[in-house]
């Protein structure tokens, strides 16, 4: 089947219709397997498939978008009549027309890189390998269950506009992990590896499955899972904090990726995902972090192979690198063609993407990460007493981004440079500004870790999207420490 | 059964045999097929506008192949003969790849499931301008108070099928229409969301008029101490939290020892004042009339006066665990087992303004967000309150408050519920639609205050 044939023919149906000003056409082929086991057998086994076509339009000055996965003639000309029935029916209410900050007409090619094809592979070779993972975590006394799993999948995208682009991106993305829980006189404990809610996600290969090493890991997991149950409850203090890097990928998501949202920030979700505290006077003027801390959106594939890694978004604007907080100061936005000139750019930013081809795109998160500091671990660790937590249990923010509260899977107590004991339940909550106002470390390059959050949800109907987050272990002082356990 | 133009049956019925041959030429005999339809489109607005507003259209097929003990999965979006065939092709050696599974159900044969007709050609006939009319009305609600309204008028028509070789046939055809809206003041908010099966049950005018309204209440909000105080919660803030605790009530999370109820079956957890059913036949409920294995959903009663009574339980996890399958498995193989889809939480004869009245002191909440688990085991909660909380003296909402994180464990809640209004069908954001009340409890712990 010709993707860009049948682009260009729902580009020509969809400008051909009443009025249309601008029209795009994204085409979509989705192939994906997802794999599990649950305590020695098989939870899930499943591959699929999923293509069709999103056509976008502009006319009588308003969007209109229409999605059909009948790639016919017939079909696509009656979804390109219905965008731009609904574009007029979205001009009933206009307050101004849409207008779109200017993008070269690209046309490329381009593919994610990958090494071991894990669509490819032999479903045997993936499944035996989980189920061995999963038996590793069951050699440990106490491990009442034991997970393991991975998900892939690939997704061609070839994008037409209008205004002459003709793109085509193919991705494919690799995600693995496992954990353990464990069960004893009421209290449920768990770990993960090497994050939780379904591990890693990258773009590339069976490769990364490989350089995780969860059979490796799997033994010390599940030691832990049960220890947790003897290990002391996490304090309330206030004092000092130090995050893994993948805890602290989930602190940017929510505390920075999301409030530097546009859309949101000029209220297109306040119904749904809520608005932001970064208002448009709080830009180049606020200051978001202490001097160590330097964040950009970056979706270019030097920066990574993230789940925001792309060569283009969904409305062919090439992919770039923002500035988002420089030495503590908040200096960009993720911006879209629409909202770009609301900020004074001449140039969207590149972050609308749609998790497929039934979705109008949305700004997105790209690749959000910290950049990584200069300190050692054990500069990191230099402290007279404070808390060092790992890996996610719980997420929590509210609708403009300032209250969080973050729960983990572990912590250990530091006192004079060293962990003393392990705690369980641990929790800290606070503000977005103060929290990163009080960073005064953050490791080094050879610490920092580009992780991918796959469950990203947003937009009405919601769609889920992958994005990356690059951080290193950081450190933060005056942290609200066991909130979540107060009485 | 009703049949609608969506999906006709003759649409099932072929891709049946075009899997069937294709599994036979494979040697398989035991082939079962989901097939799932849906037109929806969704108006949305924000900043008194229409800024998003699209369509959708989309088939769904997944074929899953069983044999030798083993079973798995394999979906396309288009039903074509030569599309069907690749299914079962990639159904079948995932299949080969997988485990033997002693518990692994045999696929059930014609299954006797009364219609649930939930059908409504006007929902399904609805347009573009009808919703753009609507919305354009909400937001002239909330101009008219010097606000700025954002949210969505949606309506779709969706059909669920399930057959296969042993002769099943279910199918199921629906329609839904939901409106929500936030109604935003300079430093204030309120929100108002309702679904139905029937266009005609929605009120729009109505719910807009309530945003509003709850904006303009809760202008000017203060800031009081975090702590533990007596609440009111709407139904959507009861729908937010009792739904936290829904997926617990699973055979296989029981067997896995990852539910709160683990060794608690027949227990007393809750007060003697909370009944909580799952019902699928309630008249104000939704969904189809059987689960993801083809089973009728039989009515559960899950917590009878405080007592944990029954729990879902899937074929799979039936076999495992020596007990009867319930009517609420999840389409197989899957990982979680089952999970009660339809709930209906009993409730009482007051009404939220009686509930306020019945209130010295205390906070009303209009609904919740971004909740999340804190703990397992003792079901404790996190999350915000939005869009419209009050401070309540001398029975009476009398300004508007910042708003609160909770830590809150649901069993306590439930253990501390003083009164309820009637029930009734509710949508929120942090759960799937149910049947709840308001009610009043004592000592819900608001953790911290954020900065609006």
């Amino acid at each position: 089947m010709n993707f860009l044939s049948i682009a260009r023919r729902a580009l020509d149906a969809a400008v051909s219709a009443r009025g249309v000003a601008y029209a795009d056409v994204r085409v979509v082929d989705i192939h994906s397997r997802s794999l599990s086991t649950r305590n020695g057998r098989v939870g899930s086994a499943s591959s699929g498939e999923s293509l069709g076509c999103g056509i976008r339009v502009i006319a009588n000055g308003a969007w209109g978008f229409a999605s059909t996965g009948d790639l016919t003639a017939e079909g696509i000309a009656r979804a390109a009549r219905l965008a731009a029935g609904i574009a007029h029916a979205s001009s009933l209410a206009l307050r101004s027309p849409v207008q779109l900050a200017s993008e070269p007409a690209h046309r490329a090619v381009w593919r994610s890189e990958w090494k071991k094809d894990p669509l490819a592979m032999p479903v045997d070779e993936q499944l035996s390998y989980l189920l061995r993972v999963d038996e590793e975590l069951r050699r440990v006394e106490g491990v009442t269950l034991a997970g393991a799993q991975m998900e892939c999948w690939r997704e061609r995208k070839v994008f037409v506009s209008s205004e002459g682009a003709e793109i085509d991106q193919t991705r494919t993305v690799m995600g693995a992990g496992c954990e353990a829980y464990s069960f004893r006189e009421g209290e449920i404990q768990k770990r993960s590896y090497p994050n939780s809610f379904g591990g890693q996600y990258q773009l590339g290969g069976w490769e990364l499955v490989e350089n995780l090493d969860l059979l490796g890991h799997a033994p010390r997991i599940a030691e832990e899972a049960v220890a947790l149950h003897d290990a002391a409850q996490c304090p309330e203090l206030t004092g000092t904090l130090i995050l893994d890097s993948s805890q602290l990928g989930l602190q940017i998501h929510e505390s920075i990726g999301h409030p530097i949202e546009l859309d949101r920030v000029l209220g297109s979700e306040a119904n749904y995902a809520g608005m932001s505290f970064l208002t448009l006077n709080r830009l180049r003027s606020l200051r978001y972090g202490s001097d160590l801390v330097n964040v950009v959106c970056d979706a270019r594939a030097e920066h990574g192979p993230g789940m925001g890694t792309i060569a283009f978004d969904d409305e062919g604007v090439e992919a770039q690198c923002t500035p988002i907080i420089t030495a503590g100061q908040f200096t960009g936005y993720m911006t879209s063609r629409e909202t770009a000139p609301a900020v004074g750019e001449e140039r969207s930013n590149g972050t609308m993407r749609a998790s497929s081809w039934d979705r109008i795109p949305l700004i997105r998160m790209t690749n959000v990460s910290l950049l990584p500091g200069h300190q050692s671990l054990d500069e990191l660790f230099d402290v007279d007493h404070g808390v060092y937590m790992e890996t996610n249990r719980s997420w929590s923010i509210d609708d403009k981004r300032y209250n969080f509260q973050f729960g983990c899977e572990m912590a250990w107590e530091i006192k004079n440079g060293k962990k003393v004991r392990m705690l369980k339940n641990p929790t800290y909550s606070g503000i977005s500004t103060e929290f990163w106002n009080s960073c005064d470390a953050i490791a080094g390059r050879e610490h920092w870790t580009l992780w991918g959050v796959p469950n990203c949800g947003k937009g009405q109907p919601e769609q889920v999207m992958g994005t990356g987050h690059g951080a290193s272990p950081a450190r933060f002082r005056n942290v609200k420490i066991g909130g979540g356990y107060g009485r | 059964m009703t049949e609608v133009e969506l999906l006709p049956h003759n649409v099932c019925r072929q891709a049946l045999g075009w899997a069937d041959e294709a599994a036979r030429s494979l040697g398989i005999r035991d082939v079962e097929l989901h097939v799932g339809a849906e037109s929806s489109a969704l108006t949305r607005f924000a900043n008194n506008t229409i800024h998003q507003n699209v369509a959708s259209h989309g088939i769904a097929l997944s074929v899953r192949t069983a044999f030798d003990g083993r079973t798995a999965r394999a979906s396309t979006n288009r039903i074509t003969r030569e599309d069907v065939r690749r299914a079962v092709e990639q159904a079948a050696a995932l299949t080969r790849a997988a485990e033997l599974d002693p518990h692994l159900p045999e696929m059930l044969g014609p299954q006797d499931v009364p219609d649930a007709p939930r059908w409504f050609s006007r929902t399904a006939a609805c347009t573009p301008d009808e919703r753009a009319v609507a919305v354009k009305g909400a937001i002239d609600a909330a101009e008219a108070e010097g606000q700025t309204a954002a949210g969505i008028f949606s309506t779709g028509e969706s059909v669920t099928a399930i057959l296969n070789t042993h002769g099943l046939y279910c199918y199921h055809a629906e329609t839904d229409a939901v409106f929500s809206m936030t109604a935003m003041a300079a430093d204030s908010s309120g929100w108002a969301k309702r679904s139905a099966c029937d266009l005609g049950d929605l009120d729009v005018a109505a719910l807009a008029a309530g945003a509003a309204s709850k904006a303009k209440l809760s202008a000017n909000p203060i800031e009081i101490e975090p702590g533990r105080y007596r609440v009111v919660l709407e139904h959507a803030a009861v729908l937010d939290l009792v739904g936290q605790i829904v997926a617990d009530f699973s055979a296989t999370a029981i067997e896995e020892q990852r539910s709160f109820l683990t060794g608690k079956l027949g227990q007393c957890l809750f007060g003697q004042n909370i009944s909580i059913a799952d019902d699928c036949r309630h008249p104000m409920q939704d969904g189809a009339p059987f689960d993801g294995e083809g089973m009728p959903r039989t009515r559960l009663v899950l917590v009878d006066r405080g007592v944990v009574r029954e729990v879902a339980c899937g074929r799979a996890a039936a076999l495992r665990t020596a007990s009867q399958p319930t009517g609420h498995g999840l389409a197989l193989p899957n990982d979680a087992g089952e999970m009660a889809a339809n709930i209906v939480m009993s409730g009482g004869e007051e009404s939220v303004e009686s509930l306020v009245a019945g209130m010295d002191r205390g906070i009303l909440v209009t609904r919740l967000w971004y909740i999340r688990e804190v703990d397992p085991a003792a079901k404790i909660m996190t999350g915000m309150t939005r869009d419209g909380t009050f401070l309540v003296e001398g029975g009476r909402a009398v300004r508007g408050l910042r708003n609160f994180r909770f830590n809150q464990s649901v069993v306590e809640l439930l253990n501390s519920v003083e009164a309820m209004s009637a029930p009734r069908r509710t949508s929120g954001e942090e759960a799937f639609d149910m049947v709840v009340p308001a009610l009043r409890a004592a000592n819900f712990h608001f953790s911290e205050v954020t900065r609006f």
